[in-house]
């Protein structure tokens, strides 16, 4: 019940920035250029400047305040789990932090400061790519992707539309029947039972409500044949700022991914590339990120 | 060409015990507003489902006879062809909508008539302007309330204006206002274009005046075909729950025909020297203004009930955060045994104020007071049913006290609305021993969504009898008609704050479209605001018209000697 409830905090609302004033396909290359950025680096330097950049992204498109709150627990964890899996997990790295014994399966485990910091970097890309896809969610108009989408396969494109939509007929079915449980006079038998009874009622009616709407659609006529490919929406002045934005990122990332000017290795002894192109690449990637945000014309 | 014909058309539901429609034959002509009326389970849904094509394609079941849309047979052609040639509004506006946002939601109707870019930007502009939906256009669907759900879901079934429009209760989530407002602009519509319109409502006083027919069913037949005139004659002998108030009133003073609406019902009254010159004429003098504005004045600063407080609001704000404060200030002190209706239009704060009440949320100012614990029926019964048995919601004697114990084996989603009401009621009002609950309040929010008269004439009952127990009643409603049956007082909220607050006669029968349609005919005089109390009033004015004309006799016979 309450992952249904938080979905729809992090659901997309048209808001006066400049990245929702792009059409949402654009905005959806933008975020996605970010998380593969992080995912060709492995600098933590640079993977830092990415990090800043999406966090910053999100601040200027008023969107940060959701998505540190999806955040806020699995976060964290993420993080966590990442260097603490790979602490036990690989047996690489000359600094030996202690020395753990015999696990069986996992061997002799012998936690290195190497396996750590290459665990934290691991962690810090799956971040990015997380709040990418966050910023995406909560800044890509579904309906520009949905229209793209249509226009490709018209019936991935309604699978699409009904699964979106049951995302918030449910949330909002879940909260009702939360709150009518909280009328009852008696006090619940426990937490847990109760959000079962909830989570169990509403997918009961998951089914009767994908069907419903599957009727409304079919009604609509949107099945109909000869139907008429959907407009596209009209540019926005912004399109171009996050295009090239986008474009300007990923060219960016190949080119440091590939001249090995910003080389990480972490194994066996940890070494990170902090000459100038590193310096100025990070820059350079904030600079791509955050400039497509300034000019503010025509946000509303 | 008929838009719409039905040729003996019979349908049951898979498993179902007996026939939802059975030999319906009948034909809508371009241009014809009729209305559906019935009791519930009459099967008007199931018509209508017929209608749109769903029945038999998405219901399955056996399916009789014929039914053709502008000449398609729905038995060759399924919901999406039909949908190109009838619009179509079911019940819950909910599942009504499609897309996730307002624009994609019209938009979406139109490209999949094969219509292209300016044309699908010129009807997404008329349709918003037609129903006042201008400023949703880009909201996201999910963040609508019910009433602004069924406005987009309306527009989206009218934007390719359709031959024909199929409507099952488009007014339910609705105030007063814009429900009228919607009637009137499918009336214009139908005017205008020649659409053919088949509406499901069971406030037959808010459309009536505005069909040119009435087909009435019951037990899945259609049992009277007329205009309304017709048909009200037809209910006043046949099924009274089926009657307008006008019609009641009329009938009940003793005069004929029975009026289709305010108008007509005015008419009547004026020939029979019933209504006074300057009754409901709409005309508000100088004076009229004063001692109305003195009289809201006087009704805001109500002082508080006498009796035992049963429930108090204090001051109470509600403020979203990053949005506007939906409760400012409101004061609200209930007595127990009292019973109040809350009243106001789409978003005026009704239910946040119940869900204050029945300590769902908390104020972020002010307080919220309570002498016991007060029982909260939410505006959906079924959310409150987890379980698939009625029997396991509810202890034995629960159930027994509401009048369920003989459906204790059936899945509660199947039950009937009046009964889901019921049973809801008696799981908010379980004590799990041998006696319910005695609350000090009982808090319903809209209540009589999609009920038929009877049903709520028993739900009046009701609630005047845990009154009379001593339990508050407040009560958020649309329905002034209901209000009137049972409530003593309304508080009438606009923008989050009360506005009016007094005896539900002074509060109601001077208004508009919170007044009900006795009120509306007599122009509030007397406070007269239900069928029986107009009679009442208009006997006692003929009577005195027959004394002071028998004394004009006497008094001319004795200056003739």
């Amino acid at each position: 019940m309450s992952a249904l409830a938080g979905a729809t905090s992090i659901a997309y609302r048209r808001r006066a920035s400049p990245l929702h004033a792009a059409r949402g396909t654009i905005a959806a290359c933008y975020g996605l250029s970010i998380a593969i950025a992080a995912l060709l680096l492995n600098n933590p330097i640079l993977l830092g400047a990415l990090l800043f950049s999406v966090l910053a992204a999100a601040a200027a498109a008023g969107v940060l305040r959701p998505l540190l709150l999806a955040m806020r627990i699995s976060g964290p964890i993420v993080l966590l789990t990442c260097i603490v899996v790979n602490a036990f997990v690989s047996h690489y790295g000359l600094t030996v932090l202690a020395r753990l014994g015999n696990w069986g399966v996992l061997g002799q485990v012998d936690p290195t400061l190497e396996a750590i910091v290459y665990g934290a970097v691991v962690g810090l890309r799956l971040l990015i790519v997380t709040f990418s896809c966050l910023l995406i969610v909560c800044a890509a108009n579904p309906q520009d992707l949905l229209r793209a989408c249509r226009r490709v396969s018209p019936r991935s494109a309604l699978t699409a539309a009904i699964a979106t939509r049951l995302v918030s007929v449910l949330a909002a079915d879940a909260r009702r029947l939360a709150d009518a449980q909280r009328c009852r006079p008696e006090a619940n038998p426990s937490r847990q039972r109760a959000r079962l009874a909830i989570l169990r009622a509403t997918l009961t009616g998951a089914f009767d409500r994908s069907l419903d709407i599957a009727a409304m659609l079919e009604m609509r006529g949107y099945a109909a044949a000869g139907r008429a490919l959907p407009a596209g929406k009209e540019a926005s002045r912004h399109d171009l700022a996050f295009a090239l934005g986008a474009l300007g990122t990923l060219s960016l990332s190949l080119v440091l991914a590939l001249s090995g000017a910003a080389a990480f290795d972490a194994y066996p002894l940890i070494h990170i590339d902090t000459g100038a192109p590193v310096i100025v690449g990070a820059t350079l990637l904030g600079a791509l990120a955050l400039l497509p945000f300034l000019d503010r014309r025509g946000i509303q | 060409m008929s838009v719409l014909t039905f040729t003996d058309v019979g349908y049951s539901y898979p498993d179902a015990a007996r026939p939802s429609l059975s030999g319906i034959s009948l034909q809508l002509e371009p241009g014809e507003f009729c209305v559906l009326a019935g009791l519930s389970g009459s099967g008007k849904s199931t018509l209508l489902r017929a209608a749109a094509g769903l029945v038999p394609h998405f219901h399955g079941g056996s399916f009789a006879g014929r039914v053709s849309v502008a000449g398609l047979d729905t038995r060759e052609h399924g919901p999406a062809d039909i949908g190109l040639l009838a619009g179509t509004l079911l019940q819950d506006p909910e599942t009504q909508i499609v897309m996730s946002t307002v624009r994609a939601e019209l938009e979406l109707a139109m490209e999949s008539r094969g219509h292209g870019a300016s044309a699908v930007a010129r009807a997404v502009e008329e349709v918003s302007l037609a129903l006042g939906i201008g400023e949703l256009l880009e909201r996201a669907t999910s963040e609508l309330s019910g009433g602004e759900l069924q406005r987009v879901a309306l527009a989206a079934a009218l934007i390719a204006r359709p031959p024909l429009v199929l409507l099952d209760e488009p007014t339910s989530q609705l105030d007063p206002v814009a429900g009228d407002e919607l009637i009137w602009q499918l009336r214009r519509l139908n005017q205008e274009s020649d659409t053919a319109v088949l509406l499901i409502e069971h406030r037959l006083e808010r459309c009536l005046a505005a069909a040119d027919r009435v087909l009435a069913m019951d037990a899945g037949a259609i049992v009277c075909d007329s205009d309304p005139r017709g048909f009200l004659e037809w209910a006043s002998e046949q099924r009274p729950e089926l009657r307008t108030p006008a019609a009641s009133l009329i009938a009940e003073a003793g005069l004929e025909p029975p009026p289709a609406g305010v108008k007509q019902a005015r008419a009547t009254l004026r020939r029979a020297g019933l209504l006074l010159s300057n009754e409901g004429e709409g005309e508000v003098s100088h004076l009229q203004t004063q001692q109305r504005e003195g009289f809201a004045a006087r009704l805001k600063r109500r002082a508080k009930p006498e009796g035992e407080t049963a429930l108090e609001l204090k001051g109470v704000w509600h403020e979203l955060r990053d949005g506007p404060a939906i409760l400012r200030g409101v004061d609200l002190h209930v007595a127990r045994g009292e019973t109040v209706v809350l009243m106001g239009r789409n978003g005026a704060g009704k239910s946040t104020l119940l869900r204050h009440a029945g300590g769902l949320m908390e104020p972020t100012r002010g307080r919220v007071h309570s002498a016991g614990r007060t029982a909260l029926l939410l505006q959906n019964p079924g959310d409150y049913f987890l379980a698939e048995r009625v029997g396991s919601e509810v202890s034995p004697a629960a159930l027994e006290a509401a009048g369920l114990a003989e459906l204790a084996e059936r899945n509660p989603r199947d039950l009937s609305g009046g009964q889901r009401q019921r049973l809801a009621l008696a799981i908010v009002l379980d004590s799990g021993g041998a006696q319910p609950l005695h609350p000090a309040a009982i808090a319903l929010d809209e209540p009589t969504r999609g009920m038929d008269r009877s049903e709520k004439h028993k739900l009046a009952a009701w609630l005047s009898r845990r009154a009379a127990e001593g339990v508050a009643v407040v009560v958020a409603t649309h329905d002034g008609e209901f209000a009137a049956e049972f409530a003593r007082r309304a508080v009438l909220l606009a923008s989050g704050r009360v506005i009016a607050d007094g005896p539900i006669e002074e509060v109601l029968a001077g208004g508009w479209y919170f007044a009900t349609e006795t009120a509306r005919i007599l122009g509030g005089a007397g406070g007269a605001l239900r069928p029986a109390d107009g009679a009442r009033l208009l006997r006692e004015r003929r009577r005195k018209i027959y004394a002071s004309s028998d004394t004009a006799v006497v008094a001319a016979g004795e200056a003739e000697a």
